[in-house]
C-alpha cells in the first residue's frame, strides 16, 4: 500500500548550490569572507555586526532579562557556549544605547569525574578554562559534578515566587536603571577567585556508580543531563543569580527536539527547547544562542579567535546507534547535508510549541527528576495506558486482577479490601493500617513518562542521590496519607508540597 | 531448556513480543494482541452498536490483520457492527491486480461483502496512465491524494458510517517524525488522533483500531494465524524523505523498543502555542470535498492532468485556483512553468 495517505504541500526541495558571489551582500563593497546560507555572503565586518546584532535582538525581543539582573552563563567549554560568553562581553562593551545591562557571572560544571577522566586531566581542563574566564573579568565558579550528591531536596521543587512579568515591568525596570546610573554597577562587579573545590575520590566513585547503574547509554545521558541541570540551578540559587544562560545553538536544539520526541518528552518540549524555561520557578533558564547554527558559530569563533576548550563527554567515543541521543544527532547531521533546510525547519517547529499550560499552572504534581508537570494521567486510549495494558496482558494473570495495575500484586489474604471494596495492594498479607510493613509504592509514580523510561533502565533505584530519594520518600508518604484521608476530603485538592 | 510463556506459565514460548520483550506462547500472544485492539476500541469509543463499518482493504498485512481481528472481535464481544471490505483499485498493473486477488480471497474467507472503487471510474485516470504523464518522481502525491478521496467516495456509495484503516503504531510514529521534519504543525497536532470525526460534507469519519499495534507484531500475528496477504511494496515507492524517517524509526526501535510508543506519547501530549496560524478548513468549490484552498488537491491534480500541465498540483500554485475555477486561460509563462517536469 502506498504510504502517502496525506497530501503534501509539495516535495521538499533540495537547496540549490549557493551562487558564489564575491561581494558582501550587506555593504556591497568589501569582498565576501563567509557564506552562511545560499546567497548570504558577508564581509568580515558585516558578519561581525550581523552576529552581534542577532544576540542583542534575541534578548531584546524576549525582554526577559532585566537591567541590573544577575545572570549566570553556563559555559561548557564548547564552541557554542564560549561564543555566548564572547557575545556577552561584546554586549557589555558596546556604546550606551546598545549596551547589555545585566550582571554576568560564569559557571563551569566539571564533568570529568562522570566520564572517568584522571585528576590531572581534569585539572588541566579547568586551568585552560579559568584562563579564558579570567580574561573576561567576570566572576566565575568551577563546580565539580560530584557536588550534585550533596544537593538539598529543594532543587527538585519548583520554587514559588516566580514573578509573572507584567507588561510594563520591563520598561519600568529599564527606566529605573537608567535613572540610577546603572552603568557603574556593571563594571564595578568584583571578580573573586574561588579556588576550585577539592574533589574526594569517594565522591567520584559514588557518581560513577550512579551513572554506571544505567544499563543503556540513553538512560545514562538522560541522567547526566538531569543531574547537571539540578546542579546548575542550585549553584545559581545559592550565588544569587536569577537567570541561567545556556549555549544551545539552533543545530543543538533541533537535535534535542527530535530526541526529546523520541524519548517521550512531547509534553516537556517547550521547556526543553524554548527560549526560556521556567520550570524551576525562581530560576529561569534562557537560550540566547538558539538562532545561530553550529556552522555560523564555528565561522565566527574562527574568524574572531574566540577560544573554546575541548572537554570529554559521555558519548565522545561511541558508535552512532549506541543511544537515542547519539542516533538522532547523526540522523539530523546526515539529513542536513542532503536537505540544508532540515535544522531550521525542525527549529521553527519548536517555536510553535508550548508546555501544557493547564497542567503547569494548576500547581499539579511535578516530575521528581525533570521538574516538569506530570504527563502520566492514564487517560482513555493513550499510548501510556496502551503500554500498561500490553505489559499486563503479557504477564501471569490472576483471576481477580481485571484492571490494569501492572505493579500491584493481588492481595494474598483478606485485607481491608473487604471494607473499602478495593485491594490495598500490599504484599505479605499485612493490612493498610501497618504502613511500615507495606511495600512502598514505586518511585515511578512520581516521574513523568520519559523519566520513568530512564529509571526503568537503572539496575537499582537505590543508587540515586540522597536529595532525590529523600524527596521521593516525602512525596510517597504524603500521597499515602492523602489516600488514607481521602474519604474525608471535600475536594480533590492538588498537593501543594 | 525451553522458555516458558510468561503469561500462562505453562506452555512453551514461541516468540518474544517486540513491544514488551515478554516471551509468549502462541495462544497467549493471540489473546494479548486481540485483547489490546479490543481495549483500544473500547477506550476510544470507536464504534456504536448497529453501525456499518467499512474496512479499508488493500490486501497488505495491516488491512488483512485488521479485517481478521475486526471480524473476530465483532463476534466475540458482540459489537453489533455490520462490516464490509472497501478496496481501491488504483490501476497499477502487476501490483494492484495481485493484491486485489488477495482481497477477493479475504472476502470469501471472512464472508464479508467487498466493494472495489477504481481510479478509472472516479477520475478517468489509472495510476499507470498518470505515471506515464508525470513520471515516477511525483506520482505518490497523486496516489495519496486520490486514494484518500476514493475511500470516501466508495464509503458514501455504500452508505458506510465509518471507515477503519490499517494504520499501525509504526505508521503513526513515522508520521509524527515526518511532520516535525516538514514543520507541519497543523498535521503534527492532528496525526496522533485515533479517529477523525466527520469534518464536512462528503467525508466519512475514520479510525485506526491498530494505532497501538506494532508492525512487527502484526507480521507475527499474520504469520502464526497463517493469514493470506500480499507482501509486495507499492511499486511506485514512497518519497525519499519519508524513507529517511522510516529508517530513523527502525533504528530508534532497535536502540529502545518502546520508542514507537514513546513517540506516539509525545505526539499525543504536544501543545501548540496560541496564535500559531492554522489553515482554515473549508470545502472545494468544484467537488465539495474538504479543502483549505478554493480547490481541493485532487481537483487541482486532475485539472493539471487533463490540461497536460502535471506540475499544477505538485508545487504551490494557489494563486492559479481562481483562474482554473473560472476556466480562464493561463498565460504562456504560467503554462511553460507547469509543463516541464524533471524526471
Ligand atoms: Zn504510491
Ligand atoms: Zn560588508
Ligand atoms: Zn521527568
Ligand atoms: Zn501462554
Ligand atoms: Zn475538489
Amino acid at each position: 500500500m502506498c504510504q502517502v495517505e496525506e497530501e503534501y504541500h509539495g516535495p521538499l526541495q533540495r537547496e540549490e548550490l549557493p551562487s558564489v558571489s564575491k561581494q558582501c551582500m550587506k555593504c556591497k563593497e568589501a569582498g565576501a569572507a563567509v557564506v552562511i546560507r545560499a546567497g548570504d555572503a558577508y564581509c568580515r565586518g558585516c558578519f561581525k555586526e550581523y552576529f552581534i546584532h542577532k544576540f542583542r535582538a534575541m534578548l531584546g525581543k524576549n525582554r526577559l532579562i532585566f537591567p541590573g539582573e544577575k545572570v549566570l552563563l553556563a559555559v561548557s567549554g564548547g564552541p557554542s557556549s564560549c561564543s555566548m560568553l564572547s557575545q556577552v562581553q561584546e554586549g557589555l562593551s558596546q556604546n550606551a544605547h546598545k549596551k547589555l545591562r545585566f550582571l554576568p557571572g560564569i559557571v563551569y560544571i566539571d564533568e570529568g569525574g562522570a566520564v572517568g577522566q584522571s585528576v590531572e586531566d581534569r585539572r588541566r581542563t579547568v586551568d585552560q578554562l579559568q584562563a579564558v574566564f579570567r580574561a573576561t573579568g567576570f566572576p566565575f565558579l568551577v563546580v565539580p559534578l560530584e557536588q550534585v550528591l550533596d544537593l538539598p531536596s529543594s532543587v527538585v521543587l519548583s520554587a514559588p515566587g516566580a514573578p509573572e512579568w507584567k507588561a510594563g515591568a520591563y520598561k519600568a525596570a529599564v527606566d529605573h536603571f537608567l535613572l540610577s546610573d546603572g552603568s557603574s554597577g556593571v563594571t564595578a562587579q568584583q571578580q573573586q577567585e574561588t579556588p576550585p573545590l577539592e574533589v574526594q575520590e569517594a565522591h567520584t566513585h559514588s557518581l560513577q556508580r550512579l551513572l554506571g547503574s544505567a544499563r543503556t547509554l540513553t538512560a545514562r545521558e538522560e541522567l547526566l543531563n538531569t543531574l547537571r541541570q539540578h546542579l546548575l540551578v542550585h549553584t545559581a540559587r545559592s550565588a544569587g543569580y536569577s537567570k541561567v544562560m545556556l549555549g544551545d545553538s539552533c543545530t543543538r536544539l533541533a537535535v534535542k527536539l527530535l530526541s526529546s520526541i523520541s524519548l517521550g518528552r512531547g509534553a516537556q518540549l517547550a521547556h526543553d527547547t524554548g527560549f526560556s524555561d521556567s520550570r524551576y520557578g525562581d530560576i529561569i533558564l534562557v537560550r540566547p544562542m538558539r538562532d545561530y547554527s553550529a556552522k555560523e558559530i564555528a565561522y565566527y569563533n574562527r574568524m574572531f579567535s574566540v577560544p573554546s576548550v575541548f572537554t570529554a563527554g559521555l558519548e565522545t567515543k561511541t558508535a552512532d546507534k549506541s543511544s537515542i541521543q547519539r542516533l538522532t544527532e547523526s540522523f539530523v547531521t546526515k539529513l542536513q547535508a542532503d536537505f540544508p533546510s532540515t535544522v531550521s525547519t525542525i527549529y521553527r517547529t519548536s517555536e510553535k510549541l508550548q508546555s501544557c499550560k493547564s497542567l503547569a499552572s494548576a500547581g499539579g504534581d511535578r516530575c521528581l527528576l525533570c521538574v516538569c508537570a506530570l504527563d502520566t494521567a492514564a487517560e482513555n486510549a493513550s499510548a501510556f495506558s496502551a503500554t500498561l495494558i500490553s505489559e499486563q496482558l503479557s504477564q501471569t494473570q490472576s483471576p481477580e486482577q481485571s484492571r490494569p495495575a501492572p505493579e500491584a500484586p493481588p492481595p494474598a489474604s483478606q485485607c481491608c479490601s473487604a471494607v473499602g471494596g478495593e485491594a490495598c495492594g500490599n504484599r505479605g498479607g499485612g493490612c493498610c493500617s501497618s504502613a511500615e510493613a507495606s511495600e512502598p509504592p514505586p518511585l515511578r509514580s512520581l516521574l513523568c513518562y520519559s523519566c520513568q523510561l530512564t529509571i526503568k533502565d537503572l539496575s537499582s533505584e537505590e543508587v540515586l542521590p540522597h536529595y532525590i530519594l529523600s524527596e521521593a520518600q516525602r512525596r510517597l508518604r504524603r500521597s499515602q496519607l492523602r489516600e488514607e484521608i481521602r474519604d474525608f476530603l471535600l475536594e480533590d485538592e492538588a498537593d501543594e508540597g | 531448556m525451553p522458555v516458558l510463556c510468561s503469561s500462562c506459565d505453562d506452555k512453551r514460548a514461541v516468540l518474544k513480543r517486540p513491544k514488551t520483550g515478554h516471551s509468549l506462547c502462541k495462544a497467549c500472544f493471540f489473546r494479548a494482541f486481540e485483547e489490546e485492539v479490543h481495549q483500544t476500541i473500547l477506550a476510544a469509543n470507536l464504534f456504536k452498536h448497529g453501525e456499518i463499518v467499512g474496512i479499508a482493504a488493500s490486501g497488505g498485512k495491516d488491512s488483512t490483520v485488521l479485517a481478521h481481528v475486526m471480524k473476530l472481535l465483532n463476534e466475540r464481544y458482540n459489537y453489533g457492527l455490520e462490516l464490509m471490505l472497501l478496496s481501491v483499485d488504483e490501476g497499477i498493473s502487476g501490483y494492484r491486480d495481485d493484491s486485489l486477488e488477495t482481497v477477493k480471497r479475504n472476502q470469501q474467507q471472512y464472508e464479508l461483502p467487498l466493494k472495489i472503487v477504481s481510479y478509472e471510474e472516479l477520475y478517468g485516470w489509472t495510476m499507470d496512465a498518470i505515471v506515464k504523464q508525470v513520471g515516477l518522481k511525483n506520482n505518490c502525491t497523486f496516489c495519496g491524494v486520490f486514494r484518500r478521496q476514493a475511500l470516501d467516495r466508495g464509503a458514501l456509495m455504500l452508505r458506510v458510517d465509518k471507515i477503519c484503516t490499517g494504520h499501525n503504531a509504526d505508521d503513526v510514529a513515522e508520521t509524527v517524525l515526518m511532520n516535525i521534519l516538514r514543520g507541519d504543525i497543523a498535521r503534527l497536532r492532528r496525526c496522533t488522533a485515533i479517529s477523525t470525526s466527520s469534518e464536512g460534507e462528503g467525508v466519512v469519519p475514520r479510525c485506526k483500531p491498530l494505532k497501538y499495534a506494532y508492525e512487527k507484531e502484526i507480521v507475527l500475528y499474520a504469520y502464526f494465524k497463517k493469514l493470506d496477504y500480499f507482501s509486495t511494496e507499492c511499486i511506485y515507492s514512497p518519497n525519499a524523505y519519508r524513507g529517511h524517517a522510516r529508517t530513523f524509526l527502525k533504528d530508534l526501535e532497535s536502540v529502545r523498543p518502546s520508542s514507537i510508543m514513546d513517540i506516539i506519547h509525545s505526539g499525543e501530549n504536544l501543545s501548540v502555542r496560541e496564535g500559531v496560524k492554522m489553515p482554515v478548513q473549508g470545502t472545494c468549490n468544484r467537488c465539495g470535498y474538504i479543502s483549505s484552498q478554493t480547490l481541493c488537491k485532487s481537483c487541482v491534480l486532475l485539472e493539471g492532468l487533463n490540461r497536460g500541465l502535471p506540475k499544477l498540483g505538485i508545487g504551490k500554485h494557489h494563486r492559479l485556483h481562481d483562474k482554473i475555477l473560472t476556466q480562464q486561460p493561463l498565460t504562456e509563462k504560467e503554462e511553460r512553468k507547469l509543463k516541464s517536469v524533471n524526471f
